[in-house]
């Protein structure tokens, strides 16, 4: 049961997109028309798009809905550290004396699952100072590329995002009991 | 205000006029990296960075002419500016892209 | 101009300075990795605000919904391929710039 409400609601989503950029006429004069050809081929684009994206988008395994609402605060979380990166870059770039120390790290999370590490290395991109290089999804480990030694530690000593991720994706070692 | 100091009446499409130039400046800046890069993924990344920035360009350009529905077309191209990376990076990290039928 | 006007210039304003200091960066960085770190975020952020400005020039209409997509499509593709090249840079072996220790 659980396969077939992911299509289908894969399936209603992707259509309701299509209609969005295609043939939405709420008002008079946006461009766009409501006959039977354009639904049809917005049905064959729905279909051939919920194929090729099965099961990425409505995973409902365990508890998906705990997970949706605590993912809400993470990503404004994400969104203020974004505005904190650049700030931290534009620095060090209109400095006339550019402050860098680059350096590698490598540490360990216990996030397992695809979608977990996709969130992590994404956030890890997107926060100041430090960008992905490798994950192995078999013991959670990260290489990590830092501008500076000092924004490195955040990720390896204080662990704030292990923390915050295991949080929303309940992979923590504490309520793993999903 | 600082916008009636420079002008008696400023309208919007000065504040675009604007964007635009300063885009075209920062883009011009970024060639400089696609001419000296030392290496081939300097000139991968740089080439990246003008795609987005590109993209920008075009929704500006769009609401220059007063043509906004204009904005289908930088979104197909930050697809396709995004794919392209993609491609390159991962031909350079294996050495070629698929295995040969053999 | 109204008040709108004036917001929406304001964003479009610091999002055009956040793609310039970009630049400043890409020219001025020693290394190809930093220079990744300048690329892949201000590139970004810059962006989504000028994206943001002409959201909130354009109003509540059928436009801003796919200004809308656009930005959060960038928002989403630009760390993807960030991760790509630094990937490809270090399994090929492209060296890194060190701190010297007199310096």
């Amino acid at each position: 049961m659980g396969k077939k409400l992911s299509y289908i609601l894969t399936f209603i989503v992707m259509f309701l997109f299509w209609i969005l950029l295609s043939a939405w006429q709420l008002y008079p004069d946006t461009p766009g028309k409501f006959d039977v050809i354009h639904i049809s081929q917005g049905i064959a684009a729905a279909a051939l798009t919920t194929y090729l994206s099965r099961r990425v988008i409505f995973d409902l395994s365990k508890k998906w809905y705990v997970k949706f609402l605590r993912a809400i605060p993470y990503v404004a979380w994400e969104l203020w550290q974004i505005v904190l990166a650049n700030l931290d870059v534009a620095y060090r770039a209109l400095h006339p004396k550019m402050p860098l120390d680059p350096v590698v790290v490598e540490f360990e999370t216990p996030l397992r699952s695809d979608l977990a590490l996709t969130f992590m290395a994404n956030s890890i991109t997107l926060t100041p100072g430090t960008i992905t290089i490798m994950v192995e999804p078999e013991k959670g480990k990260f290489v990590v590329h830092a501008i500076d030694r000092k924004l490195a530690k955040p990720l390896v000593v204080d662990q704030t995002m292990q923390k915050k991720l295991a949080y929303v994706f309940m992979e923590g070692q504490h309520d793993s009991s999903a | 205000m600082l916008f009636s100091m420079l002008k008696p009446h400023m309208e919007i499409t000065d504040v675009f006029l604007a964007v635009g130039i300063l885009i075209t400046i920062s883009i011009l800046m970024t060639m400089y990296r696609v001419i000296k890069g030392p290496t081939t993924l300097d000139r991968v990344m740089a080439t990246s960075v003008i795609g987005t920035k590109v993209v920008v360009l075009l929704v500006v350009i769009g609401y220059l002419f007063e043509r906004p529905i204009f904005v289908d077309i930088p979104l197909t191209y930050a697809m396709l500016n995004f794919v392209g990376t993609l491609i390159v990076a991962k031909y350079i990290e294996r050495g070629e892209l698929w295995k040969p039928y053999t | 101009m109204e008040a709108l006007h004036i917001i929406s210039a304001i964003f479009m304003f610091a999002g055009c300075f956040f793609m310039i200091t970009g630049a400043i960066g890409i020219i001025r960085f020693p290394d190809f990795y930093t220079r990744l770190h300048a690329a892949g975020k201000c590139d970004t952020l810059g962006e989504v605000l000028i994206i943001l400005g002409f959201m909130i020039y354009q109003g509540l209409s059928f436009l801003t919904i796919k200004l809308f997509f656009l930005s959060f499509f960038i928002l989403l593709a630009n760390p993807v391929g960030t991760h790509a090249l630094i990937k490809a840079a270090y399994v090929t072996g492209v060296k890194m710039w060190r701190r010297e220790e007199n310096g």
